[in-house]
């Protein structure tokens, strides 16, 4: 058996519609035989009559419907059918659902799923990685599996949380990330992992820039280069220390994101390891994202807007050599 | 006009329709007294950040309150010119002169203040600023109730007709009536959306015609007459109540304040202000209840220094109560401690 990254968010959602009856799904052609422009509900809405629904283009109705049914302790989880879109929703999520518990005590436990991240020829409205703008606001946790089995036990986790959470998932891992099988454990959100260890450069990303970093480092092991790679997994809780341990290990820091450049997670994280560990810096420290154009439709021009195996290892080369 | 409350009376409850009258009346002149007293407290310099007055919409708003029992599940949604339904819904004075003065006992806790206030666990939502964002939150609730298995209750929200423009208030009004959920949304056009005339904020005929472009049973009430409000509006709750679509009313008022305490309002048209619609329901009421006997000079005097003893000791209490302290804040923002990012 083997199980894709979208089958393993498929089937998060069908585990906890079947074990828990306060999760519902809601989103724009989930429901009927379609199952959302990505499949990611297919089958569900037969399987579990009123629990799978369709929506209006209503993004910011859809979010708010989520979080009133939150608040009456329901469980829901809003399928955007891209990140971009989730834009229409910000205003609910960034000022509703994220200031909702600190103001009244209430929290509000909805899951945004945000099919994110660039493809080939998705163009400027349908590539958007949108974690860091949604990490900068209180209230939300953000989250970014990079993994078969972090999508599946991420989302698990994710609709458990009695508060907001950011799912972002990333489309061009749905077909091309397989595992074996379903995880039975996990690594809890807001714990990154080392995938894999080096000594001679920390590489910190997450979602499917773990894979170009993945490939980075291999690239750059027969140059005697060992580069430890660290998955973030969650972009809030962000795990400084894991990344820090990481630092104090290798001397040398290149964060790569997809997003854009300026601000969001990767400065995020060099602000603090430049502020927490300076001392364990032997290199300043680096970042690699995507340019500040929108996101070209082109594959010409799009595998060269976003970070890309030629200009990380171009990057990890440059820092090594330092 | 006691015929039309007798017929909005007898469409809800049972009480006779004068003591109804009575009842509203009192919610009515509850919030203009306590109005005025934040308005003196503000010009004291004793709340910071804004006020805002619900002068002029009192019999709208209580209409909107006294129908909604929380008994039955029934949700509030209230906006910033609503003190006579939440109160009439059941929100106690110092809820309000707390969240008012920043008291750390109020349901704020210094957090939020002023209108931004409610007790979602209680039915009453707490409003966020950006207008039209409400209406979704509340169609989420009833839907929730409804997969739930409840039976037998309403929600109810209000918007002005500037708040009545925006996509949120769109997208919301629209996703209530695909979910047919038991909904009801008031809303009130007092002319103005802060500084800006009707002209200027949307150019069909009447707003109730968007009734019917969202599947919507609509209405329309003078504002300025409570008989009429408690009879529209306690007609419109009972038909949602029913399992009738959701149901849209727009009452018309003149705003009789600034838009806060801020604001004079220099930019009111003088003609406006002889329109019909212009009149203070307030005292519109008034006149009814003597006229008819209802009341006597002496027993409307009672009721206005009973309320106003009511208000001083509510903000007498919460003068004296803390203000939050930072030192005491935990600055989470997040129910789950465990998962709130640390920052060195
Ligand atoms: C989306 C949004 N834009 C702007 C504001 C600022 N604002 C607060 S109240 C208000 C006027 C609202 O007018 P209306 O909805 O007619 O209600 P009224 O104040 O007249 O009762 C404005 C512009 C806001 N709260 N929300």
């Amino acid at each position: 058996m083997s199980v894709t990254y979208l089958e393993a968010i498929r089937e998060a959602q069908a585990r906890l519609l079947r074990e828990d009856e306060r999760v519902f799904i809601y989103g724009q052609d989930i429901a009927g035989k379609f199952g959302g422009a990505f499949k990611a509900t297919k089958g569900l809405a037969e399987q579990f009559p009123g629990r799978v629904l369709n929506t209006p283009i209503s993004e910011d109705a859809m979010v708010g419907t989520a979080i009133g049914a939150a608040m009456e302790g329901m469980r829901p989880i809003v399928e955007m059918q891209f990140a971009d879109f989730s834009s229409i929703a910000l205003n609910q999520i960034l000022n509703n659902a994220g200031t909702h518990y600190y103001r009244t005590s209430v929290p509000v436990p909805i899951t945004v799923r945000l099919p994110s991240g660039g493809t080939k020829g998705s163009g400027p409205f349908h590539s958007q990685s949108m974690e860091g703008l949604y990490s900068h606001y209180p209230g939300l946790v953000v989250v970014t599996p990079a993994t078969v089995e972090d999508a599946y036990t991420m989302l698990i986790d994710a609709v458990q949380i009695d508060d907001p959470v950011v799912y972002c998932e990333h489309k061009y891992l749905y077909y091309h990330l397989k595992a074996e099988a379903l995880p039975d454990d996990k690594l809890p959100i807001g714990k990154a992992r080392i995938v894999r260890p080096g000594r001679d450069l920390s590489i910190v990303t997450y979602s499917a820039m773990v894979h170009e970093a993945l490939g980075v480092a291999n690239e750059l092991s027969p140059d005697g280069w060992e580069v430890e790679v660290v998955d973030l997994r969650s972009v809030k809780p962000l795990d400084t220390d894991t990344v820090l341990a990481s630092v104090a290990r290798t001397g040398k820091l290149l964060c790569v994101g997809e997003a854009f450049p300026w601000g969001g997670v990767t400065a995020e994280v060099v602000a603090r390891v430049a502020s927490e560990g300076f001392h364990l810096l032997d290199a300043a420290p680096a970042r690699v994202n995507a340019k500040d154009t929108p996101i070209p439709y082109h594959p010409n021009l799009w595998s060269e807007h976003r970070p890309n195996k030629s200009s990380i290892a171009a990057k990890a080369r440059q820092i090594l050599a330092e | 006009m006691l015929e039309t409350a007798e017929r909005g009376a007898s469409s809800s409850t049972k009480a006779p329709p004068h003591e109804r009258y009575l009842e509203a009346f009192r919610w009515m002149l509850t919030a203009r007294v306590l109005e005025e007293k934040l308005a003196s407290l503000y010009r004291g310099g004793m709340i910071v950040g804004g006020v805002y007055l619900g002068r002029g919409q009192e019999a709208i708003s209580a209409a909107c309150g006294m129908f909604l029992d929380k008994s039955k599940g029934d949700l509030f949604a209230p906006l910033i010119r609503d003190q006579a339904g939440r109160s009439a819904f059941g929100e106690p004075l110092l809820d309000v002169v707390r969240t008012y003065l920043g008291s750390a006992k109020g349901p704020m806790r210094g957090r939020d203040g002023n209108i931004h206030r409610g007790r979602p666990r209680e039915g009453q939502l707490a409003m966020i600023s950006h207008l039209g964002a409400m209406i979704s939150v509340l169609v989420g609730r009833l839907m929730a109730k409804r997969m739930r298995g409840e039976k037998g209750f309403v929600g109810l929200t209000t918007i002005g007709e500037g708040g009545m423009q925006t996509g949120a208030t769109h997208e919301g009004m629209n996703i209530a009536a695909v979910e047919q959920v038991p909904l009801v949304v008031v809303a009130t056009n007092n002319h103005y959306a802060y500084s800006t005339p009707n002209d200027r904020e949307f150019a069909c005929a009447a707003l109730v015609d968007r009734a019917k472009a969202y599947g919507y049973e609509g209405a329309t009430v003078d504002g300025t007459d409570l008989a009429a409000c408690l009879d529209v509006i306690g007609g419109a709750v009972k038909r949602a109540r029913a399992g009738r679509p959701p149901q849209l009313v727009v009452a018309e008022i003149l705003r009789l304040a600034g838009h806060g305490e801020h604001d004079d309002a220099s930019y009111v048209a003088p003609e406006i202000k002889k329109e019909s619609f212009a009149q203070d329901a307030l005292q519109r009421a008034e006149k009814l209840i003597l006229d008819e006997g209802l009341l006597g000079r002496e027993g409307l005097q009672q009721m206005r220094a009973q309320i106003a003893a009511e208000v001083d000791a509510a903000v007498a209490t919460a003068q004296q109560e803390d203000a939050p302290h930072a030192s005491e804040e935990d600055w989470s923002a997040l129910s789950t401690r465990e998962l709130a990012d640390q920052f060195a």
